[in-house]
């Protein structure tokens, strides 16, 4: 193993650098601008059953060190999924892939990972039981620990990857639902999906965003993740996966001595589509000057 | 899609609140009017897309209004650089125009049409163009297509300039125009499509996140399946335009 390698679920990534889903499509983008081999792996778009178009326009608002953003789970639903974008994928990214899955019902979530468990380019499922846009959406899956567990057993009943259960931060108590998580045979646990908020324009007095709310995200939530990364980390004996306002290497040491194995990058790579490749070249330095001699040593170092 | 630094060389108003200003770098990467780039401001988390009002060597020029916090700041520039995403969106498809094309600009929807004008004069092609503004002070930019051997008209909403009324009151003057490319607020859009019988491209705006095709924040739909206005647009051919608005 390489002085920045990480074990995740039995999966050793080169680096713990992932893109988030939602902020990387499919990776092709991505592709033209550099070798995205580079990268540990990264999560593709939220995969649903079936096709959906997601929320009207506009879906995004800016805010002081963070955006907006109410997309609504766009994607081609996934037998498209399958059938057309993970064949592009796999000319621009060899590695195991990250599969991201949402969904409306328990049988949604385990039809859909059923069908990604049978694609050989998927390495884990991470099931996304957080995300705030969608209205009686993931939302209700993520907020209570029953529903979380449930969705949880039912994937786990559907495939052999490991399961990465992707937990909202908009909750009481995080680590009562990432507990229940892994009581219900969940490999890991990923954290933080967005933050509920809101903007108004003040020229027209309305809601920025069509659907009024949505999720924010960027630099200016990266504390937040720090404290609920530490929090689960410390809770559960299964890998935590920390994101929420990473933008740079320092960051990505940060959440892992709180307790990240891995870390994703979300909001940024939108800003700065080169922010993942500049991390993982700007990480052995960073190292250097903390005196970290292996990555996977300082893995909730922080006590 | 590049990113680099430019250098400011020139920054000034045409009128109360639209700006010029020309900047100098890697201009490789835009290759057809139409195109936009996406600029970082200091203190400002989303980059701002702004369209290419025209390309010459390494001097990018753009045309923006100024109508927000980013804008407000860009407008106090007078030298230093700026982070630039270039390259972005499809752009206008000259290929097919025929020989006999009308340009419809509204507002700041006109910058973009002038590298268009150029091409396709360029290109041999008859160009009439409509400039569209709410009144006469607000005009700019009518003896540029004038300088470039296009017929230009200008329409005003108050009648202080030009032709009384929106753009579509001046489509009588260009009873010859088989093909027409535009680019302007919603609503002319729009008027414009239901106003005319022959073919054309429109060019859409949007709030984005990225600007290159990533976070699907700018989605539409149309007859040909769901696009991103960044991406797979910003420009639409007439016939696969659905009208949610």
């Amino acid at each position: 193993m390489g002085k920045m390698s990480v074990d995740l679920c039995g999966i050793t990534l080169d680096n713990p650098v992932i893109p988030a889903s939602g902020t990387f499509g499919y990776g092709y983008e991505f592709a033209e601008l550099y070798d995205i081999n580079i990268l540990g792996t990264f999560s593709f778009k939220g995969t649903t059953k079936d096709p959906r178009f997601g929320n009207p326009t506009p879906r995004i608002a800016e805010c002081t060190a963070g955006m907006i953003n109410a997309v609504g789970l766009q994607n081609p639903g996934v037998e498209k999924v399958i059938s057309e974008e993970l064949p592009k994928m796999r000319k621009v990214f060899r590695k195991k892939v990250m599969a991201n899955v949402s969904g409306f019902s328990i049988e949604d979530y385990a039809y859909t990972c059923e069908k990604l468990d049978k694609c050989e380019e998927v390495g884990w499922l991470e099931v996304n039981v957080s995300c705030p846009n969608v209205h009686g959406g993931g939302m209700s899956f993520g907020t209570s620990p029953e529903a979380a567990a449930e969705v949880t057993k039912a994937v786990k009943k559907v495939t052999t990857k490991p399961v990465i259960i992707k937990l909202s931060p908009n909750v009481t108590d995080i680590v009562s639902i990432a507990k229940a998580c892994e009581e219900a045979g969940a490999d890991g646990i990923s954290l933080i999906n967005t933050l509920l908020g809101m903007r108004i324009d003040l020229k027209t007095k309305k809601p920025v965003i069509a659907n009024k709310m949505g999720g924010f995200s960027g630099s200016a939530i990266f504390p937040v993740a720090v404290r609920m990364v530490y929090q689960v980390a410390n809770a559960v004996n299964i890998p935590v996966v920390g994101m929420g306002g990473v933008s740079k290497a320092e960051d990505v040491i940060e959440l892992m001595l709180a307790g990240a194995t891995a870390v994703e990058i979300g909001a940024q790579n939108l800003i700065d589509p080169f922010c993942a490749r500049d991390i993982i070249n700007d990480l052995p330095m960073v190292m250097e000057k903390y005196g970290i001699n292996s990555l996977s040593d300082i893995i909730g170092g922080a006590k | 899609m590049k990113q680099s630094l430019f250098t400011i060389k020139e920054n000034r108003p045409l009128t109360k609140d639209v700006y010029l200003m020309r900047l100098e770098g890697d201009t490789s990467d835009i290759t057809a009017p139409g195109q936009f780039v996406n600029i970082k401001l200091d203190g400002l988390f989303l980059r701002r897309p702004i369209s290419v009002n025209d390309v010459e060597g390494n001097v990018l020029t753009i045309i923006y209004k100024v109508v927000g916090t980013g804008t407000e700041q860009m407008k106090e520039m007078k030298s230093g650089t700026l982070d630039i995403l270039t390259g972005l969106g499809n752009g206008y498809d000259t290929s097919l125009s025929g020989e006999n094309v009308l340009l419809v600009g509204g507002g700041v929807g006109v910058p973009p049409l002038y590298m268009l004008a150029k091409k396709l004069i360029k290109e041999g092609k008859k160009v009439g163009v409509i400039l569209g503004f709410n009144t006469e002070s607000e005009v700019f930019f009518e003896e540029e297509f004038k300088a470039l051997g296009c017929d230009v008209t200008v329409t005003t909403v108050d009648g202080s300039r030009g032709v009384k009324g929106f753009v579509t009151n001046a489509l009588e003057s260009f009873p010859d125009a088989a093909y027409f490319y535009t680019c302007g607020p919603e609503p002319m859009l729009k008027a414009l499509y239901n106003a005319t019988s022959i073919e054309g491209q429109f060019s859409f705006e949007e709030r984005m996140g990225c600007g290159f095709g990533a976070c699907m924040g700018c989605s539409c739909k149309t007859l040909y399946g769901n696009k991103r206005i960044c991406k797979d647009g910003p420009v639409l051919k007439k016939e696969e335009i659905i009208w949610e608005k």
